[in-house]
């Protein structure tokens, strides 16, 4: 079993706050991700949970022992960092085996377990050669795998994919994913695209400035995000908000804009069209053909940007005038403080 | 080959542009300014001790012709003679009293002739006096200057490694109150000529009885302020996240220091290495005041003691001078690529 939480986590570097009182829950096996903008303290709350940086209050617990005092070596955490911090001068052997040399290991029991990662990870013809010999996907493998011969309760991912081609890290986001379901481990990853989190994960940890916005499975998250921030963040492209006293003209969506709300949120991929009098009147500025769908760029009436997700065949001009509705269940209404509204059912 | 292309290398492609010209001109001049005088030294090195007082001088190392003659016990030096009617014979010299010299023809051992000596010039031949430098094994106790000279190079060089090494290491990688004050004063000493702490230096090793022990040469230079500023900011540009995931990895302070930090400080300690050898082994001041028995002399000691008032053997000094010189020049021309980069990257000298 290795569980963790976190209590009412605190970071001040100096003056300034960075985490501001974080509580989380991780179960075992769990494949959590941390995502969040730049500079919303991801990477931080990943550092203090690996022991390279402590927390400046509240309590980090592993397996329910508090660990804030424990040294990042003792926490049986392992880290895949976003450089890969692979030991240069070393072989890729040297680097997967350096971890348990340190732990005294037996050398016959060493050379198992790394012959043993290499072959999961398929490393094993290129043993003896330097990192920098690698290409960058093989670099990321053999810093998985110095985590992996360890053997750890908690795999910590640092943005481990941020430094491939597009192509590797789809590829790669797929061997992750399967790699955890055959280790069964639990595994924090942080990452600041949202595309990665949502295929990854078994729950998302949305951050904002060093606040935990939302948590939970990324259909969760898809389908009723707490807040104007998780919607826009989560999905692409990006959420639509439009003022609520917009929605309302259109009278096939009046009905179910909430009268508290500020603005309405609708995903461009959940348009339907409508009967031309009570849709919303989008007039369309530009379209990208994406293949099997097309996206169009439009204006509302008050000048609000639109983005509309359609089947690629459907021909669609600019200067052309939509009349758009959605489904009752894909409409989010948000109030004046951004927080969603929850849905009244009619 | 390459360096043979490297070394012709011209601007123009047909003919020699005119700074084609220019610049053989400046590095051939440069060339001999430099290395004439190490050349002459070389060569003068293997003069016997008569040739080196010879006037006018020479450059290549001749020295007279001599000849077994039978009924002496010595070689007799060669002389040209030259005879009546113009013809010249080739005589071995037996004796000289005042301008008449007692000669005789090696071929007949038996008559000796007598010739003024303005008659007469010295055959010379190309002779390299090795005996210079293997007298220099035997005679003295040469052998130790060079074993003290080695032996506070090395463990010099080892500890000022060492040592630059971990406080250099620790300037660059760990967070702690006073970090930049420390560092700033070990800088600051930069400013401190040696020669203005000689005195206290001298009263300090006196005090731990450390004079006229290598080791009173070797410990008070070990730590440099050059050393650790080199290395630190070498150690700057090694990425934290490697020392992180070597913690992670288990791995001690010792350990992060002696498996990661200094195998990828390499460049900057060759750097140091050479730097700290050169200093040690040309170092005089240090050695002069903490070494004064004879036995305990380092090879820079013995040469200045070579030169006596009265008497200067230049022959052996000029010997022990050459191999003096040697080891920085194997060390320069095997590591200048160091050299470079390291003066480059430090700005140091």
């Amino acid at each position: 079993m290795s569980t963790l939480e976190l209590r009412s986590i605190e970071k001040s570097f100096d003056q300034t706050h960075v985490i501001h009182g974080v509580d989380l829950q991780v179960a075992h096996g769990e494949f959590v991700v941390f995502v969040g903008p730049s500079g919303c303290g991801k990477s931080t709350l990943l550092r203090m949970i690996a022991g390279l940086d402590a927390p400046s209050r509240g309590d980090l617990l592993i397996d329910g022992q508090r660990v804030n005092e424990v040294g990042a070596a003792d926490r049986g955490c392992a880290m895949v960092f976003q450089s890969y911090a692979l030991y240069p001068h070393m072989s890729v052997y040297a680097n997967m085996a350096f971890g348990l040399e340190n732990a005294k290991v037996p050398q016959a029991e060493i050379a198992q377990k790394v012959s043993d990662a290499a072959a999961l990870l398929r490393l094993d013809t290129m043993l003896q050669r330097k990192p920098t010999q690698l290409s960058g996907g093989q670099r990321q493998r053999v810093a998985i795998g110095r985590a992996i011969v360890r053997n750890p309760k908690i795999f910590l991912f640092d943005e481990p994919l941020s430094n491939l081609d597009a192509e590797l890290r789809v590829s790669m986001r797929a061997e992750l994913r399967e790699l955890h379901q055959r280790l069964g481990a639990t595994m924090v990853y942080v990452t600041h695209d949202q595309v990665e989190a949502m295929t990854l994960a078994d729950k998302i940890v949305v951050l904002r400035a060093g606040r935990i916005e939302q948590v939970g499975t990324p259909q969760a998250l898809y389908e009723a995000p707490a807040n104007v921030f998780v919607a826009g963040f989560i999905g692409s492209p990006r959420m639509n908000f439009i003022p609520a006293a917009i929605a309302r003209m259109a009278t096939a969506l009046a009905a179910r804009v909430p009268a508290q709300a500020q603005q309405v949120g609708i995903r461009p991929e959940h348009w339907l069209p409508a009967a031309a009098e009570d849709g919303l009147a989008v007039l369309v500025k530009g379209t990208e053909y994406l293949g099997a769908q097309r996206l169009l760029h439009g204006l509302l009436a008050d000048g609000t940007r639109v983005e509309v997700l359609i089947e690629g065949e459907r021909a669609v001009q600019a200067g052309e005038t939509m009349y758009l509705t959605t489904q009752p269940e894909r409409l989010h209404a948000f109030d004046a403080n951004e927080q969603r509204i929850a849905q009244v059912t009619a | 080959m390459k360096a043979l292309r490297f070394l012709t290398l011209t601007r123009g492609r047909q003919r020699l542009h005119w700074t084609d010209v220019l610049s053989y001109a400046y590095l051939l001049a440069g060339l001999f300014v430099m290395f004439a005088p190490v050349l002459w030294l070389v060569m003068s090195s293997f003069k016997t001790e008569s040739a080196i007082g010879q006037f006018p001088p020479s450059f290549l190392p001749y020295s007279q012709k001599t000849v077994v003659v039978q009924g002496h016990d010595k070689p007799l030096p060669l002389f040209r003679v030259a005879g009546e009617g113009g013809q010249t014979r080739v005589l071995a010299q037996v004796s000289r009293i005042g301008i008449m010299a007692t000669m005789v023809d090696p071929a007949q051992p038996d008559q000796t002739v007598q010739v003024n000596i303005r008659e007469r010039v010295p055959v010379n031949e190309l002779k390299f006096a090795t005996s210079n430098y293997t007298d220099l094994f035997g005679k003295f106790t040469f052998g130790a200057y060079l074993w003290n000279s080695v032996f506070i190079t090395v463990v010099a060089t080892l500890l000022t490694l060492l040592f630059n090494s971990m406080a250099a290491f620790a300037l660059s990688k760990y967070q702690f109150r006073g970090q930049k004050a420390v560092f700033l004063l070990i800088i600051a000493t930069l400013m401190i000529p040696p020669t203005i702490i000689l005195v206290p230096v001298f009263l300090v090793i006196n005090s731990v009885s450390l004079l006229n022990s290598l080791w009173g040469v070797i410990l008070p230079a070990v730590a440099t302020p050059t050393g650790v500023f080199l290395l630190r900011q070498y150690m700057l540009t090694i990425p934290d996240e490697l020392i992180e995931a070597a913690r992670m990895d288990h791995a001690s302070e010792w350990r992060i220091y002696w498996r990661i930090v200094l195998p990828l400080s390499a460049p900057a300690l060759a750097v140091l290495a050479i730097f700290s050898v050169m200093w040690r082994w040309n170092d005089f001041l240090l050695p002069l005041i903490v070494l004064s028995k004879s036995e305990f002399f380092t090879l820079q000691l013995a040469l200045n003691s070579f030169q006596g008032e009265l008497n200067t053997q230049w022959h052996y000094l000029l010997a022990m001078t050459v191999i003096t010189l040697l080891p920085v020049t194997l060390v320069f021309a095997f590591l200048q690529r160091y050299i470079t980069t390291g003066i480059a990257s430090a700005g140091v000298k």
